[in-house]
């Protein structure tokens, strides 16, 4: 005989009641908060058609915004790839004292807000900053120029790659460079033909990243770069200045490039997610496949004193 | 190639990993380094490596000084525990990988040819183009060996290279590693703490404890005679007995043991679980059973002797006797180390 239980209780944290009622509430936040002003960039962007937006985004000053926001990019953005890869080559393969100082100070440009480290770098390069009176003497154009924009983007996205890799490189040890090497590798030999192949896809995804946050990045840049329409202006300080002249179209129509940029940035990730980059715990493939019971003839304990 | 390492000593920051020790290896022995953990076995396989250097001390191969040759150079070939196998390389990648790398060019036919034969060798033909994630922990560790043994290095190091697997798969490498240095005759050292796959697979087994070398011998000689405490515990069970030993004898509760050689004074007495006889009474040292314990081979017996120290040993399955059951122990075969104050 088997009763039949019709009203079982929920499992916890499931009750019907609740559960719809915490969907509900993401699901409208998300629309409100993330798609909906998404969305209306891209709809304020045609607004006056697409001849005007075609217009807008082919105006003078905005091209040349986009002009230095992708040399921006191609400069910091590699810089930032090679300090990335030997900060955590430095750091998951050798023993040094401030070893664990340097970790922590590779992470500070992710708790300091961009905007302090655009009034430092003032401090340091500006007319009445520590090098200032120098730079001006050797007629050496720090601030308010290209170099300026390109220091204050690398302090901020310092981070992105280093710490993509140091969790990936710490999980890997040092067993297949020594391999490498005990096989009469050369040290650039292991570092391209062993290191480099595992830890490629999460290379590139911080390296994606890195970029996207170069190209989008307004604090920090928008101290140093003085803002000048046409010279200093990268993408977001162009899309602020645009605002700010009451151009609302010509503005969302900047916006909706570094929309779609962060679109094709949101893809790639997803894919090299898919490969197994920006996982912290990586299933190491050199690591044990069966760990099974140890065969254990000495019984501990009888003998112990 | 022989290897001789003469007062080898290595510091970690404090810790003193190894301490002055020397060992000759014979050219083409299959040697064991047994220990503990911390005893300092993989620290001393890695430095005749050359993944670690001494800081005092020297390495030779042969008759050269290797001390500060680097391991690129050093011509060892190295299993890893964990493989270490380069996991975006085929089989056949990872095999012919120290060959691409080497001075001496070889064509790629030649490359293939000697993968092929390797494969072979250590029997997995067939499996060249699979990735190390698709094969089995065992065949892993075959793998490993046919990459180190590709760049035909003067000396084969393992590094605990059983220790991944589960028994069964250990044993049948075990052998199998056996026949294979049977088969090249290449001089072979190889870490553990697993007794038996020391016992089972070494013509010498070196047994170290906190850096240094407790005991050196064949099998038969670490097993029959102990020379301490140390190697007669971590061989293999062993009951511990307190004792005085006055005069070359070591007496226990009013029972006196041969102890010649050892000095007057407190010392204990060891012997195997096996070396054990019950009887109900006569002559031995009175005992109580508190346990029996089934195997499928034997029964263990957990006493107590009438002075309250445990003994465990091993009877016959048919062994009639239950707890509580009071009788007496011979001891054969029994062993007295004295105290050393510690």
């Amino acid at each position: 005989m088997t009763t039949s239980r019709t009203r079982r209780p929920p499992r916890i944290g499931e009750k019907p009641v609740f559960r719809n009622t915490l969907i509900a509430v993401v699901l409208v936040l998300v629309a409100l908060v993330i798609v909906a002003p998404l969305a209306i960039i891209g709809v304020q962007a045609f607004s006056k058609g697409a001849a005007f937006f075609a217009k807008s985004i082919t105006d003078r000053d905005t091209v040349h915004a986009i002009w230095m926001t992708a040399l921006t990019a191609l400069i910091a953005v590699p810089i930032n790839t090679i300090f990335g890869v030997a900060a955590a080559w430095a750091i998951t393969k050798f023993d040094f004292p401030g070893r664990r100082l340097l970790l922590v100070v590779i992470e500070i440009p992710f708790s300091v807000s961009p905007i302090v480290a655009g009034v430092a770098y003032l401090f340091v390069y500006g007319l009445q900053g520590l090098f200032g009176e120098a730079l001006q003497s050797a007629d050496m154009k720090i601030l308010f120029a290209l170099p300026g924009i390109v220091l204050a983007s690398l302090f901020v996205t310092a981070p992105f790659v280093a710490r993509e890799l140091i969790p990936l490189m710490q999980a890997q040890g040092r067993d297949l460079e020594e391999a490498a090497t005990s096989l009469g590798a050369s040290g650039w030999r292991t570092f391209f033909s062993v290191t480099l192949p595992n830890i490629k896809w999460a290379l590139l995804y911080g390296v994606i990243l890195c970029n996207s946050r170069v190209m989008g990045e307004f604090g920090a840049v928008s101290v140093v770069s003085g803002n000048i329409r046409g010279q200093t202006n990268t993408l977001p300080l162009h899309i602020e200045l645009l605002y700010h002249d009451y151009n609302a179209v010509g503005a969302f129509a900047a916006a909706s490039i570094l929309a779609s940029l962060a679109i094709v940035t949101l893809i790639a990730k997803v894919a090299l997610e898919r490969r197994g980059a920006g996982r912290i715990r990586r299933p190491a493939l050199t690591g044990p496949a069966l760990a099974g019971p140890k065969l254990e003839t000495t019984e501990p304990g009888i003998s112990q004193p | 190639m022989k290897i001789r390492l003469d007062t080898i000593v290595k510091t970690f920051d404090t810790f003193r990993a190894v301490h002055g020790v020397s060992l000759e290896i014979g050219s083409g022995e299959l040697v064991a380094l047994l220990g503990p953990s911390g005893s300092g076995k993989t620290t001393i396989l890695r430095m005749v490596a050359g993944l670690e250097y001494p800081d005092e001390g020297a390495i030779f191969f042969g008759e050269e000084n290797a001390t500060d040759i680097e391991v690129r150079h050093r011509g060892v070939g190295f299993v890893f525990q964990h493989y270490a196998l380069f996991p975006h390389m085929t089989i056949g990648e990872n095999i012919a990988f120290g060959m691409k790398v080497s001075k001496t060019r070889r064509s790629a036919a030649e490359i293939t040819e000697r993968v092929a034969d390797l494969l072979r060798l250590v029997q997995l033909d067939g499996l060249k183009d699979r990735f190390p994630a698709q094969i089995s922990g065992g065949q892993r560790q075959r793998v490993a060996l046919a990459r180190a043994l590709a760049v035909d290095p003067k000396v084969l190091l393992l590094d605990e290279p059983f220790g991944a697997l589960d028994a069964n798969v250990r044993r049948d490498l075990r052998r199998w590693l056996r026949k294979i240095h049977e088969e090249l005759g290449i001089t072979t050292l190889f870490v553990t703490h697993d007794q038996a796959e020391a016992l089972d697979l070494a013509d010498r087994v070196v047994i170290l404890d906190k850096g240094r070398i407790v005991q050196t011998g064949t099998p038969e000689e670490v097993c029959r005679a102990p020379e301490n405490a140390f190697v007669m515990n971590f061989l293999g069970d062993a009951n511990r007995l307190k004792a005085t030993v006055t005069a070359g004898r070591a007496s226990v509760n009013e029972i006196t043991f041969d102890a010649a050689g050892v000095p007057d004074g407190p010392a204990e007495l060891f012997f195997r679980p096996a070396d054990i006889i019950w009887r109900e009474d006569g002559a031995g040292i009175p005992a109580v059973i508190l346990r029996v314990i089934d195997r499928p081979d034997s029964k263990r017996i957990l006493a107590v002797t009438a002075d309250g120290q445990h003994v465990e040993f091993d009877t016959a399955p048919e062994f009639p006797f239950r707890t509580t059951a009071r009788g007496t122990l011979e001891i054969l075969r029994p062993r007295v180390f004295s105290i050393t104050p510690a």
